[in-house]
């Protein structure tokens, strides 16, 4: 049994792909096609007192030309946001503004014409007189007496309050403890970067009254049922919504964005097929952003160094709109996340999310638990410079013990299995953390700021039980539909409502049924990404595909082995229970005589033919499950990074970078390493490199490639990746997810490094991302200025 | 005004009567069809527009069509011979050089101008010969060991 899952196939997604032939949404082009182009705010919180369109309509080649109005004339709605956390206040976000803009890159008037360039001119042309208002671009500060609103309607700019966790506990802890360290920090704003600009296209057939949108997205359904409920008004059954080759998503293609309702509207409108294509500049404006929380925390404990509670106070910035699933990431997936690898009975933790004239907020890679981890493990380590303890040791002494899992935190969740000192030793043995201690000391006998950063991080993954989902806020269900449909041939067509847009499910997925069934990988195909042939589903997005999606196919498969065991078995002229399912094989077969059996393209064919059926069977084999996972998972890692800040220079040099990790099983492990590989450089990237940032009067000042820094090919000289696996209990394929492990370890791991290495300097703390300047400027004002 | 460009690409030779603004990716993507040239961004950063000009590796979309008059171009849709994939295209495949694909076309017309000019090169020699590529999902781990292999492989 299992002759592909666990093993590395090549993926079959590549050749299309190293061909230059990917189906992107940018290559959909139409005979008679309309280019749209938007034109965006400058300003981050005016009035708009003008709007002239008049010299752009004029133009040759333009086809036309909408304000807001006509878009809210036209039925549009507005941008509902799919998470509510109990008195979230929701500010009103039109598609296109009509009156007022709350952040640089609002959409502001749309151009429609026969070529992109003559779209862009006449954006150009249109004239928009604004009348500033008082800007607040700051997390916490938007909460300060006399900030700017952002929404008059919505006081103090609070959107929302959340918190979680025993007070009672924790007060308790804090009264009690030996020693307590604090922090002060930021986790900075990022912007994802996902290497496709966003971009959709529509055709509208005037005929049937059938709209075909195709979207950058993460989650078609879901955009569809958006679409259809509040924002275009098509109803779902005329509305088909396709994700073809998504360009990397990391999170900021999960969310309804305005354009996929500009654009068939325009197409509709127009009576011709629409297309827009984000410039950088444009998706690095508008894309949600990630991040950007202010958080003052503080760390118990006994003096023997055992963790007793941790008190932590966020503010969110979700910036000027709620995106769609923002107020889950800085709630549910954060506060939930503060008890980290370690026990502690005291762990509360209250968030405020403000509004603030930037581009919204919300899931970027790891979404809220990197965040989380940050803070904790940085905590840590504050703790062991604190209690003159090595943090490895630290760590271990605290992780929770793996005859503890299921694991009940004081921040609601129930981890279901892991083995943190195992994987904590694994990464240390890699690394051979003893020898890096030992060179570190001789490197600093000679003068070098040599560092060693370690972590131990958790994650929660497979996203959700629907139930708790629904309690937390969400205005949907996490479950995850797939449909095994076997054709008369034997050919197995695999259905999924998870998308992939970089994680290769068209690969990992064929080898989680072909091994289910016993069949060869070539004869199954999975399609994803597109309403009008998948059953509705929940997307990508929280490493979920593989815990939820292809736990939903296995669902499946078990109903299509059942069905063809009893063909099987009545065409075999045997009881059931005298026949056997051969899972290498595809074949059934009596008990003890495998050559008297039926091969699986016998059986498939004797399904659709229902010549020969059992009594009372159907005809067809092809069977859908939805699958509703019955708790979240939860992958962990631990991470060991050797640095060297460079004493003139000051910047960082990464010697080496070891990553354990346990996912749970993996079904492909080339796969899975390249998913850590690359999550880890994005993390690196927080640590070292990248952040979105504003000036105070909201303009974004990292808008292109050129101000936001994402890693180069040489920030870091390789990765070694190993894993330990503990199984997930609760899902058939025992899988935890890869997709953001690597995010949530990277940061913490590298600033850990990082300040290892500064501590002969005094140096204990400085916001990311650690450049030399921030390095310097942490160097001087701890004394050491010349 | 319009002016008429003459390039030969991937073996063809077409004329085009294009505005002096065209850049040449969008000359490749919609008036050729060609669309594995793919645009990540609008500062001449990403690279995902690499295409060779006259052997040499270009980012197509810091070149105006006029500039391109009379010169050969090769996409990625043109990389290979009719008997395949090129051995960069292969080692991709091979190593899961690859994730999302988007800066994929750009990373291999990368490669093969580095390995044009050093088969042999090593680890850090293409980390830094990509240093105008960037690669959003694959952390470049295996973008590198990619590219060194087929430069093994070549050589
Ligand atoms: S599109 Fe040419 S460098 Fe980015
Ligand atoms: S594979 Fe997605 S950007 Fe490189």
């Amino acid at each position: 049994m299992g002759r592909y899952v666990g093993t590395s196939v090549k993926r079959v997604e590549d050749p299309r792909f190293i061909q230059g032939k990917g189906r992107y949404v940018a290559n959909i082009q139409f005979p008679d096609m309309v280019y749209v182009a938007i034109k965006r705010s400058p300003e981050a919180h005016a009035r708009i007192t003008r709007i002239d369109t008049s010299a752009a309509a004029a133009m040759d080649g333009v086809v036309a030309v909408f304000t807001g109005q006509d878009f809210k004339d036209g039925g549009c709605g507005s941008l509902p946001c799919g998470w509510l956390v109990p008195d979230t206040k929701v500010p009103d976000r039109p598609i296109v503004v009509t009156d007022r803009v709350c952040h640089v890159g609002d959409s502001v008037a749309v151009v429609a014409a026969r070529t992109p360039y003559i779209a862009a001119d006449a954006v150009e042309a249109i004239e928009v007189d604004y009348e500033p208002l008082p800007t607040v671009v700051d997390a916490r500060g938007a909460m300060d007496e006399g900030a700017p609103l952002v929404h008059a309607e919505i006081e103090d700019n609070v959107s929302y309050h959340w918190a979680l966790g025993d007070q009672e506990a924790c007060d308790k802890a804090f009264a009690e403890a030996d020693e307590v360290v604090e922090v002060e920090l930021v986790n900075q704003r990022l912007i994802p970067t996902a290497m496709e600009p966003r971009a959709a296209a529509a055709q509208w057939d005037a005929a049937s009254e059938e709209m075909t949108v195709w979207t950058t997205s993460q989650n078609p359904h879901p955009i569809r049922l958006l679409l259809s409920a509040f924002t275009l008004g098509i109803p779902e059954s005329k509305l088909r919504v396709i994700s073809p080759d998504v360009g990397g998503g990391f999170g900021s293609k999960i969310f309804h964005y305005p354009e996929e309702v500009i654009v068939p509207w325009v197409a509709r409108e127009v009576g011709r097929p629409a297309r827009w294509v984000a410039t950088r500049t444009e998706s690095q404006m508008t894309d949600s952003q990630g991040r950007d929380h202010v958080t003052v925390a503080k760390l118990a404990m006994t003096s023997d160094g055992a963790f007793t509670g941790l008190d932590v106070e966020t503010w969110a910035n979700q910036g000027a709109y709620l995106s769609t699933f923002a107020p889950l990431i800085p709630t549910a997936l954060y506060i939930t996340l503060l008890s980290g690898n370690y026990k502690m009975p005291g762990v509360f933790g209250k968030v405020h999310g403000t509004l603030t004239n930037t581009v919204p907020v919300d899931a970027y890679r790891g979404a809220g638990r990197p965040e989380a981890a940050y803070l904790v493990e940085r905590l840590v380590d504050l703790a062991a410079t604190r209690l003159g303890r090595d943090p490895l040791d630290l760590r271990r002494q605290n992780a929770i013990p793996k005859e503890d899992f299921p694991y009940q935190t004081p921040v609601a969740f129930l981890y279901d299995s892991g083995d943190y000192d195992r994987l904590m030793t694994t990464a240390a043995d890699r690394a051979d953390y003893a020898g890096m201690r030992q060179a570190q000391a001789e490197a600093r006998a000679e003068g070098k700021l040599r560092g060693v950063g370690v972590v131990c991080c958790i994650e929660a993954s497979g996203p959700a039980p629907s139930a708790v989902a629904g309690s937390l806020g969400s205005a949907v269900g996490f479950w995850e539909s797939g449909e095994v449909r076997v054709h008369p041939t034997g050919q197995v067509s695999v259905f999924t409502g998870s998308h992939a847009h970089g994680q290769g499910h068209e690969t990992t997925l064929a080898q989680v049924v072909a091994d289910e069934l016993g069949v060869p990988i070539e004869s199954v195909e999975v399609v994803h990404g597109d309403t009008g042939r998948v059953n509705f589903g929940m997307g990508t997005y929280g490493s979920r595909s593989a815990c939820v999606g292809g736990s939903a196919l296995v669902r499946s498969a078990e109903k299509v082995r059942a069905k063809v065991l009893r063909i099987g078995a009545h065409l075999l002229e045997a009881a059931e229970e005298d026949v056997v399912y051969d899972r290498d094989t595809g074949r059934v077969h009596v008990k003890g005589s495998p050559d008297s059996g039926k091969d699986f393209g016998e059986l498939a064919f004797a399904a659709y033919t229902a010549h020969n059926l059992p009594e009372g069977m159907e005809p067809g084999l092809d069977f859908v499950s939805f699958y509703d996972p019955a708790n979240f998972t939860f992958p962990a890692s631990s991470h060991i990074c050797e640095v060297e800040v460079c004493s003139d220079t000051w910047e960082v040099r990464i010697l080496r970078y070891v990553a354990v990790d346990d996912v749970g099983k993996v079904i492909n492990p080339m796969i899975v390493e390249g998913q850590l590989q690359g999550g880890i450089v994005q993390g690196v990237g927080q640590a070292l490199t990248e952040i979105g940032a504003y000036s105070d009067d909201g303009q974004l000042l990292s808008g292109t490639l050129l101000e936001y820094a994402v890693p180069r090919a040489d920030l870091l000289p390789g990765i070694e990746v190993d894993r330990i696996e503990t199984p997930s209990p609760h899902n058939p394929l025992g899988v935890k997810g890869a997709g953001e492990m690597g995010t949530i370890a990277a940061t913490p791991v590298v600033a850990n490094a990082v300040l290892d290495a500064l501590a002969p300097l005094g140096v204990t703390h400085i916001e990311l991302p650690l450049t030399p300047e921030r390095i310097w400027r942490a160097v001087q004002a701890a004394g050491n200025g010349a | 005004m319009r002016h008429r460009v003459c390039l030969t690409v991937n073996g063809k030779a077409e004329e085009f009567d294009v505005e002096p603004r065209l850049l040449l990716c969008h000359l490749l993507r919609a008036y050729v069809g060609l669309t594995g040239t793919n645009i990540g961004c609008d500062t001449s950063q990403c690279g995902s527009c690499t295409v060779l000009m006259d052997g040499k590796a270009v980012k197509s979309c810091t070149v105006l069509a006029v500039q391109a008059d009379g010169s050969e171009v090769t996409t990625i849709e043109g990389l290979a011979g009719a008997d395949g994939l090129h051995s960069v295209q292969q080692s991709f495949w091979d190593n899961h050089g690859l994730q999302c694909g988007f800066c994929t076309p750009g990373m291999i017309m990368t490669a093969v101008e580095i390995l044009d000019r050093n088969p042999d090169a090593s680890d850090a020699d293409v980390r830094h010969g990509l240093e105008g590529n960037i690669c959003r999902c694959t952390g470049y781990e295996n973008i590198v060991k990619s590219i060194v292999a087929a430069g093994a492989r070549q050589s």
